[in-house]
C-alpha cells in the first residue's frame, strides 16, 4: 500500500477538532455540548492513530483504545449529570445554571 | 536632704495618676489625694528651701540627675533637675499657691459632677509646671511647657458640654501652639548650632561662640521670645487670655494668673544670657511689655465682666514683668512675679466668691449689696486692689517700685518710663473702678442675703492666707531706699546678675513718691468713674465717638476681629475647598484602581459554560501563537 | 485506499458539522453516527482495521446508543426544536467561528511544519495490538478498567432520582416528558 500523507490525516483531525470546539462554544443545549465534546475526542483519537500508522506500530491504536475507555466513562457520567441537570432546572439550557457570578 | 528634690514634681504627678485610675470615688477622697499630693510637695519645697538658705550647695546650684532620656549620636538629653535660687523661688510660689487654691477649690467645686476630673487635671498641671521650672535641659523644659499647655486646654474647657467653653479652650491652645512651634524651631536652631540643650552648657557655649548681636543669637532669641509671648499672652498673641476666663475661677487663678502665664517670664529670665547677646531682641521685649501694659490697661478699664477685668489686668501686669526683663532688671521681674502670684490669685478667688454669691452673674453693673454679705471677701479684695495698684504696705508696691526704678535707670525721661507710669495710673483706675462697682452699691440685692451662696470656711481661710501673703511678700523686697533689706533680689542675684541700682537714695525716694502719687491718682479716678461720676461717664460713652472707642477698647483693640479675618477665614476657606482632600485622592487612586480591576475581573465570571470554554480556547490560541512565533 | 480515505474523511467532516449545527436532537445524533462511520472507514484506510472495528462497535454502537436512550428519557418534541431555533441565532456563531478559525490556522501551521511522511503503508493486525496492549501497556489497561468502574458507579449514583427531593427550580415543569 502506498499510504496517505501524514499531514492529510492530521489535517482531518484538526478539522474535526475545530468543528467540535465551535460546537461546544456556540451551543446552549447541554446535549449538543456533550455531542461536540465527543467529536473532539474522536479527533484526538484519529491523531493518535495517524501517528501510530506513520511508524507502522500498534501503539497508536493502543492509545486509541484508552481514549475510547475514557470517552465512554465521560459520556456515562456526563449524561448522568445531564439527567440531573434536567431534573433540577427543568430545562437543558446551560444559561439556566449561570449562577456562579456576582 | 536635697535628694528628695525629685519628689516635688513626682508627688503631684502620682496624685494625677491615682485620680485618673480611680473609679467612682467620693468628693472627699479625690480632694484628699489631690490636695495631699500638692500640700506634701509644698512642704517638701519649704524643707528644701530651708536647707538651701541655711546651707547652700556648692556654687549655689544643686543638680539631681534622674535618667538619660535618649542617646542618639551627639544628642543625649538627660532628665536632670536643677535647684538654684531662681527655681527655688519658683517652686515655692507654685506649690504654695497651688496648695491654697486647691483648698479653696474643695469648697468652690463642691457639687460639680466632674469633681474628680478637676482635681486630677490640677495635679497634672502642678506637676508639669514644677517640671518646667526645675528642668536643666531645654528639652525637658519643653515637656513641661507642653504639659501646662495641655492642662490649660483641658481646664479651660472643663465644662465641655457648653460649646463656647470648648471654643475658648481651642483658641487658647491654638494661639499658644504658635509659640510652641516657634520654640521647637528655636530648640532645633540652638542644638544645631551649639550642639547641646543643657541650659548652663548652652549658655556658656553661646557666649563663647556667638558675638553680641550675631545672627544665630538674634534668631534664637526671637524664636524663644515668640514662644514666651504666646504663653504669657503678650502682644500680639494676647487674644486667648480673656476668652480663657470660660474655665472655673480656681483655674483662672492658678493657671492664668499665677503660674502658667509667667512661664514665659521664667523662660526669658532663665536664658537671660542668650537675650543679653541679642540687644535688639531685649529692646523688643521692653517695647512689647510697655505697649501691652498700656493696651491691656485701657481695655481693662472698659470691661463690664468682672473676670475679664482681671484677665486684662493679668496681661497688663505680665507686661510689667516683660518691661523689667527688657531693661535687664531680671530679679525685679521675678520679684513682681512673686507678689503678682499672691495678689492676683487672691483677686481671682475673691471674684470666684462674688460670682457664686451672684449665682453666676458676671456683670459689674448688676452687683449690689455685697459688702454687707461678704465681709471677708471685701476685705481680701481691698488688700488685693491695694497690691495690684502698687500701694503700700503691700508687696505690689515694693515690686512695682523696683521695676519703675530699673526702667528709669535704663532710660531716664524716656518713653518707657512714661509708659510705665501711665500703666501704674491705668492699673489704679481699673482696679478701683472694679472694686467700687462690685462693692460700692449699698442697696440691698434682690435676693435676700440668706439666699446668697456664701463661701465656706475653708475658702475664706484661703482668702485671708493669701491676703496675709500679699502683704508679707513686701518684706523681702522692700526697697532699701525706704528702709528695707531687699533680701529677695539679692538672693536672686546669685542666678540673675542684673547689678545693683546705681541711683542715689534720694532719687529712689523721689521716684517712689511719684509712683505712689500716680497710683493714688489712678485709684481716685477709678472711684470717680465708678461712683460719683458714673452718669457723666455714661454720657461720654453714649456719644458716637465715645461709644465707638469704648466698644473698640472693650473688645481688646480689635485683635480678635483682625485675626479672624487674617487667619481664621482663609484657613477655613482652604479647608472647605479641600473637603475631599486632594492629596488623599492620590492615595485613593490605589484603591480605586484595585476596585476597578476587581470589577473588571468580576465581569469575566459570567457563569456561562460557553464563555468559560471560549476563554480556555482563547488561552490555547495565545499559547500556540507564542510557541509558534517566538 | 487514498480515495477511500479522502471520501470517508469528507463524510466525517460534513456529518460532524451537521451534528453540531442541528436543531433536532435525534437528527443531530444520527448525523454524528454517520460521521463516526466515515471516521471508521478513514481509520481503516490508514491501516488500523482493529481501531476501525472498535469505532463502529463501541463508539457508534454503545456510546451513541447511550445518547439516544437519554434523549428518549428526557424527550424531544416539536416545541424543543422550535426553541433550539430561537436559541441559536446566526449571530451566536460568529465569535466561536472566529476563534475556531484562528485555532485551526495555528494547528495547520504546526502540522505543515512537521517533515512530510506517509502513514498507513502497512495494515496492523489486531493480534499485534493485543500483544502491545497486554504486554507493554497492561498497567494502562488496569487503570482504564478502574476508570470505567468509577464511571459506572458515578453515573448510577448521579442519575438516581432521590425520592422526595424537590427540583431546585420552583417553576420547573414535571420531569420526564417535559421540555428540553
Amino acid at each position: 500500500m502506498n499510504g496517505i500523507p501524514m499531514a492529510a490525516g492530521w489535517l482531518l483531525a484538526a478539522g474535526l477538532l475545530t468543528v467540535g470546539l465551535v460546537g461546544a462554544l456556540a451551543r446552549r443545549n447541554l446535549l449538543f455540548v456533550l455531542l461536540s465534546i465527543e467529536i473532539m475526542f474522536n479527533a484526538a483519537a484519529l491523531a493518535f492513530i495517524v501517528a501510530g500508522a506513520r511508524w507502522n506500530q500498534p501503539d497508536g491504536q493502543v492509545m486509541f483504545i484508552f481514549i475510547l475507555a475514557i470517552s465512554a466513562a465521560e459520556v456515562a457520567v456526563g449524561l448522568a449529570l445531564m439527567l440531573r441537570f434536567h431534573h433540577c432546572f427543568g430545562t437543558l439550557d446551560t444559561r439556566a445554571a449561570a449562577k456562579l457570578k456576582d | 536632704m536635697y535628694a528628695i528634690l525629685w519628689l516635688i514634681p513626682a508627688l503631684p504627678l502620682s496624685g494625677f495618676l491615682m485620680l485618673a485610675l480611680l473609679g467612682r470615688s467620693s468628693e472627699r477622697l479625690a480632694a484628699a489625694i489631690s490636695l495631699g499630693a500638692v500640700a506634701l510637695s509644698a512642704a517638701l519645697a519649704l524643707a528644701v528651701g530651708g536647707q538651701f538658705l541655711l546651707a547652700p550647695p556648692p556654687g549655689g546650684v544643686y543638680t539631681q540627675t534622674l535618667w538619660c532620656w535618649m542617646r542618639v549620636a551627639d544628642f543625649a538629653p538627660a532628665v536632670v533637675l536643677q535647684l538654684d535660687a531662681l527655681s527655688l523661688v519658683m517652686i515655692l510660689v507654685v506649690t504654695v499657691t497651688a496648695a491654697l487654691i486647691l483648698v479653696y477649690s474643695i469648697g468652690y467645686m463642691k457639687g460639680d459632677e466632674s469633681y474628680k476630673r478637676f482635681f486630677a487635671y490640677m495635679d497634672l498641671f502642678v506637676a508639669s509646671m514644677l517640671l518646667l521650672v526645675l528642668a536643666r535641659d531645654l528639652l525637658v523644659l519643653y515637656v513641661g511647657w507642653e504639659g501646662v499647655g495641655v492642662c490649660s486646654y483641658l481646664l479651660i474647657g472643663f465644662w465641655y458640654r457648653d460649646a463656647a467653653n470648648g471654643r475658648a479652650a481651642q483658641k487658647a491652645f491654638i494661639v499658644t501652639r504658635v509659640g510652641d512651634a516657634a520654640m521647637a524651631v528655636g530648640l532645633l536652631l540652638i542644638f544645631s548650632k551649639l550642639g547641646t540643650l543643657d541650659i548652663p552648657d548652652l549658655l556658656s557655649r553661646a557666649v563663647a561662640q556667638w558675638p553680641s548681636g550675631s545672627a544665630p543669637a538674634v534668631l534664637a532669641a526671637w524664636l524663644l521670645l515668640a514662644s514666651a509671648v504666646a504663653k504669657s499672652a503678650q502682644l500680639p498673641l494676647q487674644v486667648w487670655l480673656p476668652d480663657a476666663m470660660a474655665g472655673p475661677t480656681p483655674v483662672s487663678a492658678l493657671i492664668h494668673a499665677a503660674t502658667m502665664v509667667t512661664a514665659g517670664v521664667y523662660l526669658i529670665a532663665r536664658l537671660h544670657v542668650l537675650f543679653a547677646l541679642a540687644p535688639e531682641v531685649q529692646a523688643a521685649i521692653a517695647v512689647i511689655g510697655a505697649v501691652t501694659l498700656l493696651l491691656a490697661g485701657v481695655s481693662a478699664a472698659t470691661q463690664q465682666d468682672i473676670k475679664r477685668v482681671a484677665a486684662y489686668s493679668t496681661i497688663s501686669q505680665v507686661g510689667f514683668m516683660f518691661l523689667a526683663l527688657g531693661v535687664g532688671a531680671w530679679s525685679a521681674a521675678i520679684c513682681h512675679f512673686v507678689t503678682h502670684a499672691f495678689f492676683k490669685s487672691l483677686l481671682f478667688l475673691c471674684i470666684g466668691v462674688i460670682i457664686q454669691a451672684m449665682d453666676g452673674e458676671h456683670s459689674l453693673f448688676k452687683m449690689h449689696g455685697l459688702r454687707r454679705t461678704l465681709p471677708v471677701t471685701f476685705f481680701a479684695c481691698v488688700i488685693s486692689a491695694l497690691a495690684l495698684s502698687g500701694l503700700p504696705p503691700t508687696g505690689g508696691f515694693a515690686s512695682k517700685d523696683r521695676i519703675l526704678g530699673a526702667v528709669y535707670e535704663a532710660g531716664p525721661g524716656g518713653w518707657l518710663y512714661a509708659a510705665a507710669l501711665a500703666g501704674v495710673f491705668l492699673t489704679g483706675l481699673y482696679t478701683f473702678r472694679m472694686l467700687f462697682l462690685a462693692f460700692g452699691d449699698m442697696r440691698e440685692s434682690r435676693k435676700d442675703t440668706g439666699g446668697m451662696r456664701r463661701p465656706t470656711a475653708s475658702m475664706s481661710a484661703v482668702l485671708v492666707c493669701l491676703a496675709v501673703l500679699s502683704v508679707a511678700a513686701a518684706a523681702p523686697a522692700w526697697p532699701a531706699a525706704l528702709g528695707g533689706h531687699a533680701w529677695l533680689p539679692q538672693f536672686l542675684r546669685t542666678v540673675l546678675p542684673d547689678g545693683a541700682s546705681t541711683l542715689r537714695a534720694g532719687t529712689e525716694r523721689t521716684l517712689s513718691l511719684i509712683a505712689l502719687q500716680v497710683a493714688l491718682a489712678g485709684a481716685a479716678s477709678g472711684w470717680f468713674v465708678a461712683m460719683a461720676g458714673r452718669r457723666m461717664f455714661e454720657r461720654l460713652t453714649s456719644s458716637t465717638v465715645g461709644a465707638a472707642l469704648h466698644a473698640w477698647w472693650q473688645t481688646g483693640w480689635g485683635f480678635d476681629w483682625f485675626y479672624t479675618r487674617l487667619i481664621v477665614w482663609p484657613t477655613v476657606w482652604m479647608a472647605e475647598i479641600n473637603r475631599n482632600d486632594v492629596i488623599d485622592t492620590l492615595t485613593g487612586l490605589c484603591t480605586w484602581t484595585a476596585l476597578a480591576g476587581h470589577r473588571l475581573l468580576s465581569r469575566t465570571q459570567t457563569g456561562r459554560l460557553g464563555w468559560y470554554a471560549g476563554c480556555m480556547a482563547a488561552g490555547l490560541v495565545i499559547i500556540l501563537a507564542l510557541m509558534l512565533w517566538t | 485506499m487514498t480515495a477511500l480515505f479522502y471520501t470517508a474523511g469528507a463524510v466525517a467532516l460534513i456529518g460532524a458539522v451537521l451534528a453540531v449545527a442541528g436543531r433536532h436532537a435525534i437528527h443531530a445524533l444520527l448525523c454524528l453516527l454517520v460521521a463516526l462511520q466515515g471516521l471508521a472507514l478513514a481509520v481503516f484506510a490508514l491501516g488500523a482495521p482493529y481501531a476501525a472495528i472498535l469505532l463502529v462497535i463501541i463508539y457508534a454502537g454503545a456510546i451513541m446508543m447511550l445518547f439516544l436512550i437519554v434523549v428518549m428519557i428526557i424527550g424531544f418534541n416539536r416545541e424543543s426544536e422550535q426553541r433550539e431555533r430561537e436559541r441559536q441565532p446566526w449571530a451566536v456563531w460568529l465569535a466561536p467561528l472566529f476563534l475556531g478559525m484562528v485555532l485551526l490556522a495555528e494547528w495547520v501551521q504546526v502540522i505543515l511544519r512537521t517533515p512530510a511522511a506517509r502513514a498507513g503503508q502497512v495494515a496492523i493486525a489486531p493480534d499485534l495490538v493485543g500483544v502491545a496492549l497486554f504486554r507493554d501497556y497492561v498497567l494502562g489497561v488496569e487503570l482504564a478498567s478502574m476508570l470505567l468502574l468509577a464511571g459506572l458507579i458515578g453515573a448510577y449514583h448521579l442519575a438516581r432520582r432521590d425520592e422526595g427531593a424537590p427540583p431546585a427550580r420552583s417553576a420547573a415543569p414535571p420531569p420526564g416528558g417535559g421540555n428540553a
